[in-house]
């Protein structure tokens, strides 16, 4: 039988190493990544005064952030308020049991190979919209729930397509697996990436309206709402609503690796190295992207969710579905 | 001990009986509908039980569950829908104030 | 031992949250109480190896329709957080129909002998689960997709806003 004490262990451990991992690596890297980029695309230097090529930077501000005073508004419902940012930091960070990282020899470097990998990473990225509508209601704020209503209206109507596009990718490759789908993709052409081209758009255009990005950020935006769902929150709080955003792109782009580039497949480099540059090539497409475009109105972000991409994902299913079957 | 079907049957028919207990006692209709909900999970229960303790050959339990679920989102959305058509005419979601009837 | 351990931490969480659900005066702390109750119904599915059912209850139960429920509570009445009276007049009465209830069920279960037909259930059962939707169970698959179709028509025609 399942020796327990040990399972138990060794799933409190691996949860324990992927969130100090992606705690340091997602939300400080992440951030500090992105204002770097964010300077050199708009023709100026990032941060650089703290620490070597302002490499400090994030960690200063999070200690910063997290010597700050909490304080909650009087009238807003306590347990739920304080609850909300752990939902989020803690679904955004439960996607990463299904991402294979690399293989070190012949084991495959996962948390756990579930067999409905694909369907697990949908139904946690459903999860963040509870945290984000619980967080706009309990601050008792009209602008933060205002905010929280849009973005949970925005990443529901965004999560058709990113499930369709997951469709479309496992139809393609017989399992909803994610180790079986990246074994599926062989070679350099094999890549999901040319066969499911349609369907890496829909997924990257949806994925950047799950985690609310610009350009769909609008529930977020600052001269909209003023910060949206989060007006309310401070320091520690705050830092976990930053922290499950961060992670879930992350997650994201690790996703859309597996799914569409292969991996961790490649000639020279150890496994690991690959599914790395992979990820960081999204998470720059990602912050390309944010950097370049102006904001979409709520309708037009909408009308492009339910008009154009949910047609489009499910008119690329049956024709996956044709090729599969002929 | 091991855990039977007998377990999950006394779940499952508590649940349904605090769905059964809220749809009785809730005013807002709202939270009808959530009751509802709980009941229908309670059976879907006892349907993946069976399918696993007494007929584990095919997968009709788990079948029946996926087209439950499939259902009760159904009837989720056209319950809500109503719900928001009745408080946008009588201004009140409270199952016993929405009497317009003559008797 | 291990599995009488985790079946008694997701039952006590599904219990106690759907207690809540149903007896709570705040309505978003029922609504939102209803996330645990479904959580802890999506462990009970892996516990019985229907982990395929357990993905789609949380994606569905817990994603969608809860986030529709919260909606359609914080546009409506209930989201302004005033604290109304949240029982009807038959508070006695339900509560002794659902007792009666629970305690008829739990009879009839401890007292019935179950037959235990032949075959295992099949270690990974999403793909059997789709084979048999498309081959024997496929009428149902169909009508059950017309069905969301029709409602999904109907629920957007009643909500929206005469013009």
């Amino acid at each position: 039988m399942v020796n327990w004490p040990l399972e138990i262990l060794k799933a409190v451990g691996l949860a324990a190493g992927i969130f100090t991992f992606l705690a340091v690596v997602a939300a400080m890297f992440g951030v500090l990544l992105e204002r770097k980029i964010g300077g050199w695309i708009q023709s100026r230097l990032g941060p650089k005064h703290v620490g070597p090529q302002g490499l400090l930077q994030t960690l200063a501000d999070t200690i910063k952030l997290l010597q700050k005073e909490h304080i909650a508004p009087r009238a807003a419902d306590a347990a739920v308020f304080n609850t909300a940012p752990l939902v989020v930091a803690v679904a955004g960070l439960m996607s990463w049991i299904v991402i294979p990282f690399g293989t070190l020899g012949e084991r495959v470097l996962v948390v756990r190979d579930l067999n409905i990998g694909v369907v697990f990473f949908a139904a946690m990225s459903s999860i963040t919209v509870l945290g984000i509508l619980a967080g706009g209601w309990a601050s008792n704020n009209k602008y933060a729930l205002l905010g929280g209503l849009r973005s949970a209206s925005q990443m529901i109507s965004y999560e058709l397509p990113l499930a369709m596009a997951l469709i479309a990718v496992a139809l393609e490759a017989g399992t909803l697996s994610t180790v079986g789908i990246v074994k599926a993709q062989e070679g350099w052409f094999g890549s999901f990436a040319f066969r499911q081209f349609p369907a890496m758009v829909i997924f990257l255009v949806a994925a950047t309206a799950e985690v609310n990005r610009v350009p769909f950020d609008l529930p977020e935006a600052e001269s909209e709402l003023v910060a949206g769902y989060f007006s309310e929150y401070t320091g520690m709080r705050f830092a976990l609503f930053q922290l499950g955003e961060y992670a879930e792109m992350f997650a994201m782009a690790a996703m859309a690796t597996t799914l569409f580039l292969g991996g961790w497949k490649g000639p020279v480099l150890p496994p690991l190295v690959w599914f790395l540059l992979k990820m960081y090539l999204i998470v720059f497409l990602f912050m390309w992207v944010r950097w370049t475009y102006p904001r979409y109105r709520l309708d037009q972000l909408l009308n492009l969710s339910w008009k154009v991409l949910l047609p489009a994902g499910l008119v690329w299913i049956m024709i996956t579905g044709y090729r599969m079957a002929f | 001990m091991q855990v039977g079907l007998l377990h999950y049957l006394v779940v499952s028919a508590l649940l349904f009986c605090l769905g059964l207990y809220g749809v009785l006692t809730r005013r807002n209709t709202v939270a009808i509908l959530m009751g509802i909900e709980l009941m229908l999970n309670a059976a879907n229960i006892n349907l993946v039980a069976f399918n696993k303790y007494v007929a584990p050959g095919a997968l009709s339990g788990q079948i029946f569950a996926l087209v439950v679920i499939t259902l009760a989102a159904a009837e989720a959305g056209v319950g809500l829908a109503l719900v928001m058509a009745a408080y946008r005419n009588l201004e009140t979601v409270h199952v016993d104030e929405i009497n317009i009837m003559k008797w | 031992m291990g599995e009488l351990a985790a079946f008694i931490i997701l039952s006590a969480i599904t219990l106690v949250s759907a207690a809540v659900v149903v007896t709570s005066g705040n309505i978003v702390r029922s609504g939102l109480s209803l996330v645990p109750t479904l959580l802890g119904v999506a462990g009970l599915y892996v516990l019985l190896q229907a982990e395929f059912v357990a993905g789609i209850q949380v994606l569905i139960y817990v994603g969608a329709i809860t986030v529709l429920i919260l909606f359609v509570i914080m546009l409506t009445q209930g989201g302004t957080g005033v604290r109304v009276r949240q029982t009807t007049g038959q508070l006695p009465a339900g509560m002794l129909t659902s007792a009666v209830l629970a305690a008829l069920l739990i009879a009839v279960f401890r007292g019935t002998v179950w037959p235990s037909l032949a075959g295992t259930l099949p270690q990974y059962t999403a793909g059997p689960i789709g084979a048999t939707f498309l081959t024997s169970a496929i009428l149902v698959f169909l009508v059950a997709s017309f069905v969301l179709l029709v409602a999904l028509m109907g629920a957007i025609i009643i909500a929206r806003r005469e013009r």
